[in-house]
């Protein structure tokens, strides 16, 4: 009994003793790769920009932790998973790259992520929507940190529903994201007493939704849900408002858009769209404050990425200082640990999933008379609070989790 | 209510219209391709590009200089034309004669530096531009609400194609135009320059681009790479009405804005490849397209 | 009598110049080769894998642009289909040894190829290449459609497996040389096919289509077996990046792949051996090291500047313009 104590706590003292000397930052330098979309059709939602958040970061945390350096790599995606692959190889195996920010188009954080699992390197998703990335698709070396679908579908069409809007006609984007959404949005909408009661799935991309908006109109449903993104989705809500959809008592739900999609729509057309986001500019003094000094860096205002993209490596920057390692169990540990309280998020946490769970938005399109300026887009209606929003562990795949 | 298949006629009606009105599109695009191929032979993968451009300049030049859409729709041709003649000139010249896949390969990278460049200026989330005053409204059919704008996109696409028709296929400049092209020399001999014929008659072809282009500025969202995807389109367009048919390339592409339209009520998901099996089948049946001469 | 000395004497210096010009390009090839087996010592070897799958998908699409005259739109669809196929059967079997996945692939492509080449094959010029985009399209359709391939999310995590069942792929260097000898293997194909009597009537049907067929050459079989050896070669460059990658996506579908090989196959030399495989390690290349640096927002107008300038300037393609310089130079 004691003899196997002592084996035990000597064995445990060997395994720390171990971890201690692994827990040291290799070749002295913390090498971030960032990787996104950078010439293609996610480029203003991450892209430049996002590239230039993560070094205020960087910047704001001093150039150094722990006296190492850190510098930082990036690549253009191409929206191509295997063009990605190669970087993140290369990454991995030549230059040692300690963590993969940005990750934008599902496709490419999947087979990242899948390259990243088992080895001492940490992913941190901050574009992608797919919930499946921290579902089926899992893994012990990322972190998906701004939104998914699942909140998205939870915000928007639980709000809708609730306020009356019973009946559904869904517009799908026909791939792998739009089934999703539209299957969360099909689940939510059930749920709360409402029905669906047609969709269509247009071809990605589409430009002309003349068509889908007409078949909308005559379904005479409630609501018309646009489970599409980018230029897919401000097509539609410019048809929508040429063709009256809204005037003759519809309401248009749109699933997600970012904050440069309703800038390029402008509050003339967009008004009165109620959506999900993971964060917003106007929330308070310390969004305000930190999206002057982006606006200053890049002219624009930050979206909800641009922002995740500044807290998680903040984040990680902490729990490597912390831990002393850039080992990715041992931050990934580290910033499981530790909540995340900035102005990104309040009292956000990171599950065994990897999913960060944290409050978001559901807001509402100002009108042209509401905006006082060019950026002052949304009115947050409603905070949902971050377990209500996300996937419950509960109904997770994710083979991390310990109740699977 | 008379239904065909499960859906109402009134649905039918208004994609009937719908599909019309998309077809304009098709039309006014697809005849500049093919005024550019018919007369030039040239493979003009910049089309979707030089549409973009007409949309671009048109929201550029009302925001730089306040210069308003009916000004634009003029204004912005022109500009994307003399650009088309640089481009011309400076470059597809001087590989004239050569295989057409050299004027493919060359009008693709021009397309990809326009898109590319103008990508890093103004990104890629559009930009915004509010339909002209007097365009807010619409009628309210039986069937269907039809907003002005559609219809106005309808009579002033199928003026511009009859008119192009009519003047390459009816009048003494188009006659010069098709002896020009197809026998140089004598055409010189006959104190006609040619060189400059050609030009004009690439900057024309880009111009009709551009036109669709400005057209869709208040209705579709204006980025940079919104001509990528609808060239291939156009060109499948113009080979199923047969390469360098005028006439063909009309009422082709009227005829697809239909059957797209009517794709999108049954089989919304196969609507983008709805006119690539229509050109296997017309091809299969007909080698030379439906409208085109056989060879 | 002195005629028929001088000819005879003419046609072995002739002779001689062929040969001596053969083993010139032995001996390059050689060169070559002892530099692709030497490479990954210094270069990194995934992304030589990547430039050899991409180089066997340009030689392949090259025996039809570049020694039969069949401008083909539409060979992403047998890349896509190589690489789905195998993606597929190596993820869901087990048991399944990595070659015989990869022999599946290439049997798809090599299908879809002749029923390709059957719907498209009377076609002449810019119809040919405009009916198999459509066709390809129409593949692409089914991608999309279809459960087996991920959608847009693409098909990931496949196993690299074992060859013939016990050399693990999972090691990089093994499945370099792997890689390595079958890109050398379809090279050899397809030039044993081109220096072949069978080589030489396609030859003679791009130059002159009509003659060949007053000779009393059944011209469109000649074509169909050359389309659809290229469409299987196609698909077996999709099948090994698939393995190589692990993953299967319908970037490798889209028409902008199909682009893509016309113009690496240009910008290398059609009608070279060489050219492509040249071309194909440029474009890669640039694509990859313009995309890592600050220059990563202007690939495409770079890419663009390039094409057009390769029009404009170098008609006969980088490998092309060498041997035009070298024959103006050194006969």
């Amino acid at each position: 009994m004691t003899i196997t104590k002592k084996l035990l706590t000597s064995a445990v003292a060997s395994a720390l003793l171990v971890g201690a000397a692994q827990a040291e930052i290799s070749d002295d330098t913390i090498k971030i790769g960032y990787l996104a979309d950078m010439s293609g059709t996610y480029r203003d939602l991450a892209g430049p920009n996002g590239e230039a958040a993560l070094r205020m970061a960087i910047e704001d945390f001093g150039g150094k932790v722990n006296g190492a350096k850190i510098e930082v790599l990036t690549a253009d995606d191409r929206n191509n998973p295997d063009q990605s692959s190669s970087t993140v190889r290369r990454w991995l195996e030549d230059d040692k790259v300690d963590l993969v920010a940005g990750l934008v188009a599902s496709s490419v954080t999947i087979a990242v992520t899948k390259l990243l699992d088992g080895s001492d390197t940490l992913g941190i998703v901050s574009g992608s929507a797919a919930s499946s990335i921290t579902n089926e698709h899992c893994t012990p070396n990322h972190i998906h940190y701004v939104y998914d679908t699942y909140p998205l579908a939870n915000g928007t069409a639980k709000a809708v529903v609730q306020e009356g809007g019973k009946s559904w006609y869904i517009l799908t984007a026909d791939y792998a994201f739009g089934h999703a959404l539209e299957g969360d949005v099909t689940r939510v909408v059930e749920e709360n007493g409402g029905e669906v009661i047609d969709t269509a799935r247009h071809p990605f991309p589409t430009s002309d939704f003349s068509s889908y908006i007409l078949q909308a109109q005559s379904s005479g449903a409630d609501v018309v849900a646009l489970a599409n993104a980018g230029a897919d989705t401000t097509n539609a809500i410019t048809t929508a408002g040429e063709f009256g959809l809204t005037q003759s008592g519809q309401t248009l739900a749109a699933l997600l858009l970012f904050l440069t999609d309703v800038h390029a729509l402008g509050a003339e057309t967009a008004q009165g769209i109620q959506l999900t986001t993971g964060w917003y500019w106007d929330l308070n003094d310390e969004t305000r404050e930190w999206s002057d000094r982006f606006m200053e860096e890049t002219g624009v205002r930050p979206t909800m990425v641009h922002a995740g993209i500044y807290s998680s490596a903040m984040q990680y920057l902490n729990a490597v200082k912390e831990t002393g390692s850039d080992k990715a169990s041992d931050v990934r540990k580290q910033m499981m640990a530790t909540p995340i309280n900035d102005m990104f998020a309040k009292n956000g946490t990171i599950r065994e999933d990897g999913r960060m769970v944290h409050d978001m938005y559901l807001a509402e399109v100002k009108t042209p008379e509401e905006s006082e300026s060019e950026w002052d887009l949304y009115e947050i209606l409603r905070t949902i609070p971050g377990d209500e929003a996300y996937r419950p562990l509960s109904e997770s795949k994710c083979s991390l989790v310990s109740s699977n | 209510m008379t239904e065909i298949l499960g859906v109402p006629i009134a649905v039918l009606s208004g994609q009937l219209l719908l599909g019309i009105i998309n077809g304009s599109f098709y039309a006014l695009l697809s005849l500049g391709l093919a005024v550019i191929f018919g007369l030039l032979k040239i493979i003009n993968f910049a089309h979707g590009a030089m549409y973009m451009l007409g949309a671009m300049v048109t929201v550029i030049m009302f925001d730089v200089m306040g210069i308003n859409y009916w000004v634009a729709l003029f204004l912005a041709p022109v500009v994307v034309g003399c650009f088309g003649m640089l481009i011309e000139y400076f470059l597809l010249r001087r590989i004239a004669g050569q295989d057409h896949i050299y004027s493919l390969l060359l009008t693709f990278g021009v397309a990809l530096m326009i898109q590319g460049i103008l990508t890093n200026i103004y990104g890629v989330s559009g930009m915004r531009y509010s339909m002209p005053e007097i365009f807010k409204g619409g009628f309210r059919l039986d069937f269907m609400y039809l907003p002005y704008y559609r219809a106005w996109i309808i009579c002033v696409a199928l003026v511009v194609c009859f008119g192009t028709w009519f003047m390459i296929e009816k009048t003494k400049l188009g006659a010069y135009l098709r002896a020009g092209t197809e026998d140089s020399q004598l055409m010189q001999g006959f104190g006609i320059n040619v060189p400059l014929l050609v030009s004009l008659t690439y900057g024309f072809g880009v111009m009709l681009a551009a036109f669709a282009g400005v057209l869709a500025a208040p209705v579709y969202s204006v980025n940079p790479v919104m001509g990528s995807n609808i060239l291939i389109v156009v060109f499948a367009v113009v080979v199923i009405g047969g390469m360098g048919s005028i006439a063909g390339a009309i009422i082709t592409g009227l005829l697809m804005g239909v059957i797209e339209g009517f794709t999108k009520v049954f089989y919304p998901e196969f609507s983008s490849a709805v006119i690539f099996l229509v050109m296997v089948i017309v091809l299969l049946i007909r080698p030379s397209g439906l409208f085109g001469k056989e060879a | 009598m002195n005629n028929a000395e001088t000819e005879s004497e003419l046609q072995k210096t002739m002779m001689g110049h062929l040969k001596a010009d053969r083993r010139r390009k032995l001996i390059l090839n050689l060169v070559i080769l002892a530099l692709l087996i030497l490479a990954p010592a210094v270069i990194y070897a995934t992304f030589l894998m990547k430039i050899l799958c991409f180089a066997l998908f340009a030689v392949a699409f090259n025996l039809l642009l570049g020694y039969t005259g069949l401008l083909s739109f539409g060979h992403a669809a047998f890349l896509a289909a190589g690489g789905y196929t195998t993606g597929y059967l190596l993820s869901s079997y087990s048991g399944l040894t990595t070659e015989m996945g990869i022999i599946a692939g290439t049997a798809a492509a090599t299908a879809l190829g002749a029923l390709f080449a059957i719907v498209a094959i009377r076609r002449q010029g810019i119809y040919f290449a405009m009916i198999t985009l459509a066709l390809a399209q129409l593949v692409y359709f089914v991608f999309v459609q279809a459960p087996f391939t991920g959608g847009e999310d693409g098909l990931h995590g496949v196993p690299r497996g074992h060859l013939f069942g016990f050399i693990d792929l999972e090691n990089n260097v093994a499945m370099y040389y792997f890689v390595l000898a079958v890109f050398v293997g379809g090279y050899l194909l397809v030039q044993r096919i081109v220096n072949s009597p069978y080589g030489q009537v396609l030859k003679a049907i791009k130059q002159n289509e009509p003659r060949a067929v007053s000779l009393g050459y059944n011209v469109d079989r000649y074509k169909v077996i050359a389309f659809v050896i290229s469409a299987g070669l196609a698909g077996l460059a999709g099948s090994l990046k698939t393995v190589v990658f692990q993953l299967a996506s319908l970037n490798d579908a889209h028409w902008h792949m199909s682009g893509e090989v016309i113009l690496m196959t240009l910008l290398g030399g059609t009608g070279t051996l060489l050219g492509p495989v040249v071309g194909a390690t440029f474009v890669v290349n640039l694509e990859y090291q313009l995309s890592q640096g600050p220059l990563g927002d202007w690939v495409d107008p770079i890419l663009g500047a390039i094409f057009v300038l390769t029009v404009m300037a170098f008609r006969s393609g980088i490998v092309g313009e060498i041997q035009n310089f070298m024959r103006k130079n050194m006969s």
